[in-house]
């Protein structure tokens, strides 16, 4: 199994590690709960280096970027991030990710770790321009500084004032290494991410700095399973979960970065009839007011008859109430339509209601 | 890890506080740290009975669901009125305010079954 440069970092912290992707990733160092409101509330640190980079370049890399993505590249800027997804022919869905535009002849492309080889092979496959595609996912680390305090620490930790909009990067230079700064994140509040090379004790020097900028801050590590509620509470789409190559962006309720107009792109045609015929299902956003546990898989009823399942849930630890998305059929997919979950041949009343769960 | 002298434990991974035919009921510390942050113990409110190796109910956590099987078949006493709110307890206290279930047993030579304090830390390797 692969493991990130802070493995030795989590293992020293008595993380719970778990087999994610092919990587040993920790999944909690502490409580869960606890993890996730220290990110609401002030700032975690979040090891995301399983996650794949790619870099594209030449000059058709704009082409092939466009080509292989749904949203329009052309929209971007030098040192601007863009969240698009790759599809089939038949609009499922490859993969989500960030698209950055480090010049106009080179990009890189962050993906979801489980589709790393898949998505690499995917883009070459459909390289029919003058463009380089070069999988850098094993040299670069990344870390997420997720929390209302981020930006505090951030400053603290590269010793200057970093003052960029949401979806937008700079790179630093930090001690002999070249550093992303990317105003993004997974969690729904203010955070960075940080893509730097370099080795174990570099990384650890990194980690160790970024700690000790946090320490009036309370700054802790947080593991997978918060990453996964955090993300949940504000609707974020999670590959395997909510997306996979099954569902379209249309259905998924990912139009606004599926730009039909663009001139040619690949489930285009798909696309487009989906979106003007309607989708046959949609995702909801559902929430309980009675105690329960939504997880995927678990089927959604309405009058006793299946139109749909949940594909993620949990029990929010900000409104300490159930929430899950599910895909269910459209003629259900009405705000505020009531609908039950069906746990272990209980029937949970439950509401449909819009997204962000937690604002 | 904290594994009390004095209780009775089972392979499912629950302690029995044993006094005549009554006994409290609850998971070991061991279980509690493998499910993680728990949410809800879903019991029915008006159980009255359990039947040894039947489920009687589940304990939600974030990770996962875990049904709780009867150690021995016995008259339910109560349930632990303070894990409606506080299902937390079962993490931060398993052998104490987490308790879950107070029983009278049927057939007090059940508890012949159950495993004491070594034959549990060698079930989860301790």
């Amino acid at each position: 199994m692969k493991r990130t440069k802070f493995y030795d970092i989590h293992k020293n912290l008595g993380a719970k590690l778990v087999d994610f992707a092919g990587f040993e990733m920790p999944v909690q160092y502490s409580s869960i709960i606890a993890e996730h409101k220290a990110v609401r509330n002030s700032v975690g640190v979040f090891d995301v280096s399983h996650m794949g980079e790619f870099f594209v370049s030449g000059p058709e890399a704009e082409k092939l970027i466009q080509h292989v993505t749904v949203n329009n590249v052309a929209n971007l800027n030098d040192g601007k991030v863009q969240y698009s997804a790759m599809c089939y022919e038949d609009g499922g869905i490859v993969d989500d990710l960030l698209v950055y535009q480090i010049s106009d002849q080179k990009f890189m492309l962050v993906v979801n770790a489980s589709n790393i080889e898949k998505d690499l092979a995917w883009i070459n496959s459909n390289n029919r321009f003058d463009a380089k595609i070069e999988n850098e996912s094993d040299d670069y680390s990344l870390l997420a500084v997720q929390g209302p305090n981020s930006n505090m620490v951030i400053n603290k930790f590269l010793g200057k004032e970093i003052d960029i909009e949401y979806y937008t990067f700079l790179t630093e230079d930090y001690e002999d290494l070249e550093m992303i700064v990317s105003r993004t994140g997974y969690t729904g509040e203010l955070g960075f991410e940080l893509y730097f090379k370099g080795n174990v004790e570099q990384a650890a020097k990194i980690w160790n700095a970024i700690f000790k900028a946090g320490e009036e801050f309370e700054i802790r590590p947080v593991g997978l399973a918060a990453r996964d509620s955090l993300r949940l509470e504000k609707g974020f789409c999670l590959y395997g979960n909510d997306i996979d190559k099954t569902t379209n962006t249309i259905e998924a309720g990912l139009g606004w970065i599926t730009k039909l107009k663009k001139e040619d792109f690949i489930g285009k045609e798909v696309l487009v009839s989906t979106k003007s015929i309607g989708p046959e299902r949609k995702l909801v956003a559902m929430v309980a007011e009675e105690k329960a546990f939504p997880r995927q898989g678990y089927e959604i009823a309405v009058n006793g008859e299946i139109v749909g399942k949940i594909t993620s849930g949990t029990v929010s630890p900000i409104l300490e109430k159930p929430i899950a998305l599910g895909y269910v059929n459209t003629e259900c997919a009405n705000l505020d339509s009531e609908m039950n979950w069906i746990i272990r041949n209980k029937e949970i009343k439950v509401k449909i209601v819009k997204l962000p769960f937690v604002g | 890890m904290n594994f009390p002298e004095n209780l009775k434990y089972t392979k499912e991974h629950e302690w029995l506080r044993i006094d005549g035919a009554t006994a409290y009921v609850g998971i070991t510390d061991y279980a509690q740290g493998e499910l993680g942050d728990i949410v809800y113990v879903d019991i029915d409110e008006d159980i009255e009975s359990i039947e040894m190796d039947e489920s009687f109910g589940t304990i939600e956590a974030v990770k996962t669901v875990s049904d709780l099987f009867a150690p021995v078949s016995a008259k339910v006493l109560e349930l632990n009125p303070k894990l409606a709110d506080e299902p937390q307890l079962v993490n931060s206290d398993p052998y104490g305010e987490g308790w879950i279930l107070k029983i009278e047993m049927e057939d007090t030579s059940s508890v012949d079954n159950l495993m004491d304090v070594n034959s549990y830390k060698e079930l989860v390797g301790q």
